[in-house]
Formats: structure tokens, sequence, C-alpha cells
């Protein structure tokens, strides 16, 4: 019998869901005011009679105080009564073998009634009024399902039974790959969805005709899981032929020789002093953080899967990123997360979408609703974040998702031992996430959808953190020699990577799976969350079983680390594969790809046609006019419709939240925390990128991004000395030579300020090919360069952290650092439609003394507040303090330190605009009392900096331009209204 | 006895237990976390603690209701030995979640054997969990917890804490019986009643927390253990904290009742 059970709120309660499907149809234009009733449900199929699921209906599923509940069986007709006359009924069920963690966890509720139900699913029922048969359409594919994951059916339920999956049959398939001639090797690396390169597939057949014999199809997935993109990283860590203006270069291997060739001259330098700890080994970076703890970090994107289903695949891209910290040394217990995301505005409109693009507005709610759904039910703050919006992350978002754990120092290292058992924890095994990593490595194309649905997963945030409880106990008792996660790739990456340098034997049948069916392939290449793998000395096994036994988390042998060299998989008696670990990793054929760069100079004036006159010192009506749209632009506006979402204060160590000031929020630069609870310690978590600037010139890009990154930090009162920073590069299809050499430009950037700031790479990541070729077009459309630069700092002390909103009328206002002619990729440039002008450029050497001395007054406790200058430059900031603190201020541009020289050719003054809008890096506005004025200056003697005004008990920012005239004169709550307004959704 | 025994229970999904744990230690009390099946195995395990805590989290992942299942386990398996506990002269305090699994296990408030559960705690009207700080009154003096306490600033971090009577002659009956003993609180000067986000969610009567007849039993969504410390303030850097969190209070009440 096939029960179903729905719940809608009862009279007079609020429908929140039919509210927000109301809303989201008049924002698609599709009706102003629909009429619409909602109701979730349960499918309930098992031998039950009409008590017990009536009792199942009023104790378990529904609240009956603001509930009310139609049960009956499915066909029943009382289900298909409309509540309030509206004509249609739409139902979405999640797909079959979609994860459904409600339905499971009601299942084991329902048993523990003492009442057996066979299987459960759950549904959304939608009641529909008056609307056009087309506009139905789109509202079911853009509002209430998403095709990827969901079904929908209209009208009654045409099934009166759940199918749960039918039994495998086993059939070994080899691939004829020794009779196949170029063109077919390139049709099965295609087809496949292999993504392997002519000459990889090539180089298999050549191997598999050494062996005399062809593979099975799962060596050949093996193989293109471990050499994809994804999990090999072959074309930043490969060989490259850059040309630039000033002649060529030839690198072995680009990554090493830049990002990691700094941190390894650091750490050098360093000698005894060095606190990095393990870098770009393994999950996560591991550097020094107190006596006890190791800090560790790391940062995935998660862009494809997203584009698809942006809730799950954000809700994913988190819970992947934690099991990186937890699956790092011998697992690191998650302390906080990080979120920063790149959509295309949320005001495009609808009718401009190309086929296969979800609108942005709801590409960046599924994401947010994700990250929030994981992060929050983790237990794990979301403390930092940013968002970026460009056009041209229509069809290609990115997700950039972060996590930082805290491990004791004696945990940091890993080693499985060969004897060891294979062991399997946490999640079961389906068909969600198959040909994810090689996937992740193709270009989307409107059929993305229809041909790599399967690439999409759903987490279970709670599996998750049952598997973390029982793992920190578990590494406490030493019950295991190493772990790691199953990330792209699955088990097949996971048992590859461990027994790498050993050799394992794999027992396939023994992996639980979620239902029945997968075909030995499938299991092995799976990428189902919540999973990871442990090297377990065998003495140790019945311990480690009952641990997770005691807590219902499930862990099973599934094989044995054997030192034999080979990569050995088994389905019940057959050999299914048997690989040399040693062709696996080692085997993959390297290139020498292309990389050019033509040294394009971007102009050095900054122009656009009339407006001209916009950087005219004298013209003081075109500045006032630019600094609200300014703050109101996407990338500069508040962002706390996001960031409340966010649990950011779970875990009890929360010292400088992401929002702060007088009525808590204003836009903090850096987030710290007390990882510690009965420690003074914090860690200061921070970021920076600006694609703006990487369309004029990558170098710069990488620099300013870095330098941003590291002033957030220090602007809340983080040791310079004692910062480190991860890479994560987005970027488009790398085979053409001057997308390479873009992103070379950019490596080698990070290479040079990070050597010269002391700043080492502990970690990173790169997401290339992210293009979208909407249909019929020829030419994809590229994401512009997307560096993004994380920075993890350290404070002895969250006392004597600062935050940015003005504190005291009186108080005098100090900038600090120069201010150049750099408008190029500004703010300003994008609210006035102007081209040109010079992108702001790094002095590493000068920012490193800088950041010192600012560190020590900081330190010293001689600023009452400080804000780094960034987007929108000094006018923009001074905004910030101000309403973030409700105090006005006086500003004088008149004594603001700047440079007049520009590549060589010496200016007279720098134009107002450029005083107030220029985003020259390294540079901070603080807040000093006046009687710590002197001791301030004194510490900061070495540096450019000067006393430009006061902090009033005013509602105005007035800022005087170099006659004494104001230039800006603006209300605080204008300033505040055109900032808060544009995300307040 | 002056160092009282707390359990605090965990259960899958649990997530606020550490900093909890830290909070009853700062107060001074003993501190066990149990897992929920240690108790289901062995519910003798109950008599060695003076109080029961149920942290924050998402038991069970919310799924279903926030903190139902969790709540039908204790209603099922092991209502007769919390009645025993309270009987007995104990505390229990439930934060977020632990609020969210009090109500529904009907260890705060008496299920009525026709009506069902009296009250509820049902979607933010905001439709979205959200992390905020609030202001606070105590009313009356019924509570221990909160003994000598006019006020508090604390976070709320929920998307289930919308206080929902099941009429207004229990609302009015709770507000007799003084067990409406936690309110939001406007933090605007002048301003009429507590509108939204003061009153985070849309509770009735702008309840945050309440307390069983008996004033031992606490269920409230704001965290305490989130105010322990004065760099857990908001507006710390600002001048605005004081020696220690607003939050220390409500432990400390609990350890110093049994001294």
């Amino acid at each position: 019998m096939l029960w179903e059970v729905d719940i809608y709120p009862s009279e007079g309660q609020p429908d929140l869901i039919a509210r927000a499907v109301a809303a989201s149809a008049a924002e698609l234009g599709l009706t102003e005011n629909l009429s619409v009733a909602a109701a979730r449900g349960y499918l309930i199929q098992g031998d039950l009679d009409r008590q017990q699921i009536t009792r199942i209906a009023q104790e378990l599923l529904a609240d009956q105080v603001v509930e009310r509940t139609v049960v009956a069986p499915v066909g029943d007709e009382t289900l298909t009564q409309a509540p309030d006359g509206q004509q249609r009924l739409i139902h979405v069920l999640p797909k079959p073998g979609v994860m459904d963690p409600v339905a499971d966890s009601a299942l084991a509720a329902i048993a523990d009634m003492d009442i057996q139900a066979e299987t459960i699913r759950t549904l959304k029922k939608y009641w529909i009024g008056e609307l056009a048969d087309n506009r139905l359409e789109v509202l079911c594919s853009k509002v209430l399902a998403n095709d990827a994951v969901e079904q929908v059916i209209v009208g009654p339920l045409d099934f009166r039974h759940l199918e749960v999956g039918s039994p495998y049959d086993f059939q070994l398939v080899t691939v004829p790959i020794s009779l196949m001639d170029d063109a077919a090797l390139e049709r099965l690396a295609l087809e496949g969805q292999l993504y392997l390169s002519l000459v990889e597939m090539q180089t298999i057949r050549a191997h598999f005709d050494e062996l005399g014999r062809d593979p099975t199809d799962v060596e050949l997935e093996t193989i293109a899981q471990t050499w994809s993109e994804h999990c090999s990283h072959k074309t930043l860590a490969g060989r490259i032929r850059y040309k630039g203006p000033s002649g060529e270069r030839h690198f072995e291997n680009m990554l090493k020789e830049t990002i990691f060739a700094a941190t390894q001259k650091i750490r050098q330098d360093a000698g005894e002093r060095d606190w990095c700890v393990s870098v770009f080994e393994d999950n996560a970076g591991v550097i020094r953080f107190d006596d006890k703890y190791n800090v560790v970090f790391k940062v995935e994107t998660h862009n494809h899967p997203s584009a698809l289903e942006p809730y799950g695949g954000a809700n994913t891209g988190i819970g992947g990123v934690i099991r990186d910290p937890m699956g790092t040394g011998m697992g690191a217990k998650p302390i906080a997360n990080t979120d920063v995301f790149c959509f295309a505005p949320p005001d495009t409109p609808s009718e401009t979408l190309p086929a296969g693009v979800l609108h942005p507005r709801r590409v960046m709610q599924g994401v947010v609703a994700g990250v929030r759904d994981y992060g929050n039910r983790m237990g794990i703050p979301t403390v930092n974040g940013a968002l970026y919006f460009d056009p041209r992350y229509l069809g290609n978002p990115l997700v950039y998702c972060g996590n930082v754990g805290l491990i004791p120092r004696e945990m940091s290292f890993k080693q499985p031992r060969p004897g060891d058992l294979v062991v399997a924890v946490g999640g079961r095994t389906g068909r969600d996430g198959i040909h994810g990593a090689t996937f992740s490595s193709a270009e989307l194309t409107s059929q993305s959808e229809t041909v790599s649905g399967g690439a999409v997963q759903i987490g279970n945030a709670i599996t998750e953190k049952m598997l973390l409880d029982v793992l920190l106990v578990a590494r406490d008792r030493g019950l295991y020699n190493a772990v790691t996660d199953c990330g792209a790739g699955g088990f097949s990456s996971a048992v590859g990577e461990m027994g790498e340098n050993i050799g394992a034997e794999v027992w396939l049948e023994r992996i639980p799976l979620k239902y029945e069916g997968l075909s030995y392939t499938e299991i092995w290449i799976s990428e189902a969350q919540e999973r990871m793998t442990l090297s377990v000395p065998e003495e140790h096994w019945d311990e480690l079983s009952e641990l997770c036994a005691s807590e219902g988390v499930e862990a099973t042998v599934i094989g044995r680390f054997v030192p034999t060299g080979r990569l050995l998989l088994k389905y019940n008696e057959h050999q299914v594969a048997d690989l040399a670990m040693n062709f696996l990793h080692n085997g993959r054929p390297t290139v020498i790809r292309d990389a050019v760069y033509n040294g394009v100079r971007a102009h050095l004036v900054i122009s656009g046609g009339s407006k001209q006159v916009a950087i005219d010192r004298t013209s003081a009506l075109m500045t006032k006019c630019a600094l609200t749209p300014i703050l109101g632009s996407l990338n500069v506006c508040s962002k706390e419709w996001v960031i409340r979402q966010y649990d950011h204060e779970v875990q009890g160590g929360s010292a400088i939240k992401p929002l702060v000031g007088v009525t808590n929020d204003g836009p903090g630069d850096a987030a710290v925390l007390r990882p510690v609870l009965d420690s003074r310690r914090g860690i200061v978590i921070s970021c920076g990128m600006n694609p703006r600037y990487g369309d004029l010139e990558t170098y710069h890009m990488a620099a300013s991004a870095i330098d941003e990154a590291v002033r957030n930090c220090v602007a809340v009162g983080a040791d310079p000395s004692r910062i480190a920073l991860l890479d994560n590069f987005c970027w488009g299809n790398t085979d053409r030579p001057e997308t390479l050499g873009s992103l070379v430009r950019a490596a080698t950037a990070c290479h040079d300020v990070a050597v010269e700031l002391g700043t080492p790479f502990i970690s990173g990541k790169d997401s290339l090919n992210n293009e979208f070729r909407p249909e019929g077009a020829d030419e994809p459309i590229s994401i512009p360069p997307t560096l993004l630069i994380s920075a993890i700092g350290q404070v002895d002390d969250v006392g004597r952290c600062v935050t940015m909103d003005l504190k005291q009328p009186g108080n005098h206002l100090y900038i600090v650092g120069l201010t150049r002619n750099e408008m190029g990729g500004s703010h300003f440039a994008m609210v006035e439609s102007l081209t040109g002008g010079e992108v702001p450029k790094v002095d590493p050497k000068y920012a490193k003394g800088l950041f010192a001395a600012l560190h020590r007054a900081i330190d010293a406790g001689l600023v009452r507040s400080c804000h780094d200058l960034s987007e929108g430059g000094l006018a923009v900031a001074a905004a910030e303090m101000a309403f973030a603190g409700g105090l006005g201020a006086e500003i004088r541009l008149a004594d603001v330190p700047y440079l007049t020289e520009t590549e060589g050719k010496p200016e007279e003054d720098l134009p107002t605009a450029v005083l107030l809008f220029s985003e020259s890096n390294t540079r901070f506005l603080l807040e000093v009392e006046e009687d710590k004025a002197e001791a301030f200056q004194d510490m900061l003697e070495q540096q450019p900096f000067a006393y430009i005004g006061k902090v009033l008990d005013s509602d105005r920012l007035v800022i005087l331009d170099a006659n004494g005239s104001p230039a800006i004169d603006v209300d605080l709550e204008t300033l505040k209204e055109a900032w808060q307004k544009p995300l307040r959704w | 006895m002056s160092q009282p025994n707390v359990l605090i229970l965990r259960a899958p999904g649990t997530n606020c237990d550490a900093e909890t744990a830290f909070a009853f230690r700062q107060a001074g009390a003993n501190v066990e976390l149990l897992h929920i099946n240690r108790l289901l195995e062995n519910p003798g395990l109950f008599e060695r603690f003076q109080i029961l805590c149920i942290p924050g989290g998402f038991s069970y992942g919310d799924d279903v209701a926030a903190g139902r299942i969790l709540g039908n386990q204790i209603q099922h398996h092991l209502a007769d030995r919390i009645a025993r506990f309270k009987a007995a002269g104990k505390l229990i305090l439930g934060i977020c979640n632990g609020f969210q699994v009090l109500i529904r296990s009907g260890v705060l408030l008496d299920h009525d054997a026709e009506d069902g559960p009296p009250a509820t705690l049902s979607f933010n009207d905001s439709g979205k969990f959200e992390d905020r700080w609030v202001r606070l009154d105590v009313r009356g003096t019924k509570s221990v917890f909160l003994a000598r306490i006019d006020s508090m600033y604390l976070p709320v971090a929920h998307a289930e804490g919308k206080f929902v009577a099941r009429d207004v002659r229990v609302l009015s009956r709770l507000e007799a019986d003084k067990q409406l003993v936690l309110r939001y609180v406007s933090q605007r000067p002048g301003s009429n009643g507590v509108a939204y986000p003061d009153n985070p969610n849309g509770s009735m009567a702008d309840v945050a927390g309440i307390c069983d007849p008996t004033g031992r039993v606490l269920g409230l969504m704001p965290h305490p253990e989130r105010h322990i410390d004065p760099t857990q303030h908001p507006r710390w850097t600002r001048g605005e904290a004081g020696q220690v969190g607003d939050g220390l209070k409500v432990f400390k009440n609990a350890v110093g009742y049994f001294s």
C-alpha cells in the first residue's frame, strides 16, 4: 500500500512556501498575484493501516499547532481537492536515485515508533490558480523544480508503487581500444565522458597493447579520473612554453616554479622560525598556531555542479571542502567556513538568458541556501566571504568554498601501512556524482544539464557531522594510520592516492549501497557525498567498528593495502581491474603547452568621450554623483542578506564578526575567532579578489588581490609576519595560449609578491575551462580571469583587534599609504562607464614595511578603527566607516599623500576624482584618539601618512577638495540606504 | 553539594555541545557529554546528574521538523526518566534546538490528551535562518535559570523559532502562570511594540523563552553560551561589553541552585 500524507498550514497560519512561489512568479513577470497553496508531503509505502498512518502523520510528520494533514492512499480523490479553489495540481519529487535525507530520517523515526514502513519519498505539492499553460511550464521549470534532480508530475500521481532499485547482474565489460583508430579514441573520450586528450588515449592504448589485453571499463575510468585536470592539475603543474614581452621562459612544472617556489624561499629564509608545517602536500595546507595546535586551510571550487543545480552544487561544495581538513594529517576539526561567489547581475532580464542557463538570481538564492543549510548543520561558523558580479559569469557561476581546521600538532601527518585494512566510513554509495571529476574539466554547454545531470550530488550534512564526531574520537584513540576524503573520483581517487606508494586490493561488493543495481564501475567512481577512507591496522578494527556503531555511523572493511605496487579491484570472485600504481600516477604523457602574453598596455588616460571631464579636478559635480552609485554597486553593496543566513557564531569563538558597528551592520574587513575557548589567541580570515583589474593586466590583478587579502587581515590587527595565503585560479580555456599566458602572468605575480611580503602560499586549487557555449553560438563565453586569494592571519590576543566603524567624535582621521593615479578597472570607471586608465600596482617591499608599522600601532592600542581602501577608494572607505559608526566626518583631500609620478611622467596634482576614488593598493583609513596622535605618528614615522580630518558628532560625510570646497557632502542615511538597498531581499 | 554534574545530551547533528560545556564549566559545574544512544541503552545514567542540558544544533538534521525526531525519541523512550528527574527537583535547560526538543517532547509543557501540544516553535516569519543579536527582558522570578537577571543581550541563530500557542486561552494561561519568562524587546527607543528584527521570528507575545510550571525547566531560542566572554559581544570594540558576557549568569544560576 502506498499512502500519502499532505501537510498544509492550518487556518490562519502563513503559507511561507506559497508566498515565496508567488513572489518568484512576480519577479519572473509571469503574473502579479498568483494564487498558490503549497503542501509538503510524504509517500509512505508499506503494510500500514489507517490508524498507523494517522498516528505517523500526527505524532511525527505534522505540527499539530500550526499544520493540518490530509492522509489517504495514493489515488484517493481527497488528495486532489484544492484547498482554495485553485485549478492545477503540481507534484515535485526527487528523481529516483537522488538523495532524500528527510525521507531516510522519517523512515528511521517511524521504526522508532514500532511501525515498519518499507520505503518513503518526500514530495512537494503546489496548487496553482489561473495561469496560461506556457507560463505554468515556465513556473515549473524555473521556480518549482530543477530538472537536474527533480521530476514534475502535473495532476494526480500516476503511480501506485515506489521503485526500490533492481538487482545488478554482473557482467565484465572490456573496452576494445586495441582495435580503435585515433578518431574512435577521441569519440570514446568524449562520449564516455572521460574527457582525455588524444595523446592520453594513445598512451593508454599503447600501455594495454604492451600488456597484450584490452582494459576493462573500470580500468579506463580509473585512469581518466586520476589523469583528469581536476585531480592531476596537469595544465598548471605541467610543462609550459611562455612567451612574453621580456622573452621566453620554459616551465617544467609551472606551479612548482612560481607559487610553491615562493613558499620554499620563505621557509628557507625563516630557518628555524619556519611556521609552515605541511604545504601543497596534503588535502589542506598546515601552519603553526600555538604550542598545542596547528591550523589547516583549504579552499575549493564547485562551479560546474552549481551551474546545473545551485543548491546541490553549493551544498556539496561546502560539504566537500569541509572533508579536506577532516582528511588532512590524521584529521582536523573544522572551525570556520568561507564562501566567495561570482554571479551574473541578479537583475539580468529573463528574456536575454540563453537556453540551458538558470537565472542568476535563482542561482544566487540556491547557492546561498546550499552553503547555509550545510554549513549551519555542520555547526561550523561561516565567517568570511565575498560576492562578485559580472555578466560573463552568466552560464558559468563560480562557487568557492573554504574551510579552516584545528589539529593537534602531533597529528599533522599520516602514513598508511602495508597490511592495513581499507575502511570506508560515513555515507553510502549511490549513483550520484558519476563523472564529476572529468565533468568539471569540460566546457559547459546548453546540453550539460541532460548529459551530466548525474554529476550533481545532493548532500546530507548530518551524515557528515556524525562522521566528524566519531572521526575525532577515533583519531585521539589512535585507531587508524591515515585518513583521506572521498572527493572527486570517489573511492577511485581516495584509495588510489592512499595506496600510491604501497598497492591496494579492494572488494567492491562489500561497499554499502544506497540501493541495488549499481555496477562495479559505478560503485568505484561514484562521488556520493559524506564518505571517507581510513587505513586501519587490523588489531584496531574491532574497536573502530564498535565506536562507529555506537553513534550510528557505518564503517566497512572494503579492502587492504598490500605491498604489490598494484591496484587490484575485485567484485565477488571476479577480478575487474589490475593496474600498476606507477602507470596510474606517473604514466600520463606530458605535453608542452604554449602560453603567450602580448604585453598590451592599457591606455594611460582614462576616457569615456565627453566624460573626460570626470577626472578634471575642477569638476566637483561628477564626483558627488559617483559615491552613491559606487556604494550601491553590486560588488560594494551590503551582503547582510547572505551573511545573516549563515550561523557565523557557532562554536563560540567569534571575536570580530563579519558585520560590525553601532547597529551591527557595517562591513568588517576580516573575521577573527578564538578556536580554543580558554585562550586569547585568534585566527584572522580574509580574502581579496578583483577580476576587473584582470581585464587590464592579470599580473597586477594577482598582486592587488594579495595586497587586498593581506591588508584586510592587517586592518583588524593580524600580525603581517604570520599570514599565509591560498590561491584559487578560475580561468577560461587554457588551450588558448593567450588565456594560459594570462594565468602564467598571475602565477608569476603570486610568486613575486608573496616572497617580498613573506606571506607563504600553503594550498591552492585551480578550475580551468570555465566557459559556456550558448546554443548555436560559435564562440563560448569565457569568465574573466578570476583569482581568489584567501588569507589566514593570527593575533596573540583578540582583545587588541580593531573594527572599521567610527567610534568617537573628535578623534583624528589618518590616511596611511600613497595614492596614485590608478583608475583602471576602478569602480569609479565602472559607474561612470569609462575605460582605460592605469591598473593599481603593488610595491611589495614598501607594502611590507607599511603593514609592519601599522600592525605595531594597532598592537600598541593606538588605533580606534581601521578600514582598508579598496573598491571605491578613500570616499567609499570613509562613507562605510561613518555610517557603520553612526558618526559624521570631515576629510581634507589637500593633505592626502600621493605619488605624482606615473610611469616616469611627473604629474602636477592628482585630480579630485582620483584622490577620492583611486584604488591604489596598500592604503588604510584610521581613527586615532587625540591624545594618542603623537605616539601614533611616531610609530608611523617611516611611512607615508597624513592627518586628514576628524570624526564629528554629525550625520554627514563631508570631503573637501584641495581648494577647501566640498567635493562630497552627503548625509549618512542616504549613503547607507544606497549601500544597503541593492541586495536587501 | 557544591559542584553539580551536568549532562549535556548529544544527538546526531548536535553542534553547540562544546561551547555549552565550556559555559557550564566556567560557571563551576562538572560536565559530561553523552550521546542519546547511551541513554537509550541505559536510562539509569540520568541518576548521577543534577542538570540536563539539550544544546543547540540540528538534531537529526531538523529533518521533518526542528527537534521533532529527538523529541519523539525522548517522548517514546525516556519520558518516565525525565519525569522522575524533574520530580527530584533537578534542572533541565534547552537552548535553541534543545528548546525545540523540549517543547516537542512534552517535557516543558504537558501535551493535552485531546488537543495535543499546547504550543510550538514554527518557521520564522522571515522564511529563513537568521543569525542576529537580540535584546531580552526577563519577566517575573519563576525561572531558576533567570534569577536576578533583568535583561540580556544574546544572539539568536535559527530558522524555526516562532513561538505559537495553540490558541488565546493557552497563551493567557501561560501568561497568568508566569511561564512566559523571556521576551524580545525593542532595541529602538520610542518604537511601538517589538517589530522585526527585534522580535526576530514573529513570536506571539514576543516570547523568546518559557519555563515549566515549576520554574526548573527552561527552554529558550537565544544562545546564552555564545555570550560568555566579552569579545563575543558584537560591539566590544566600541566599549559596550561588560566584564563578562550576559549569558554566563544563566549557567551560574543553574550551578548556584545546588550550592
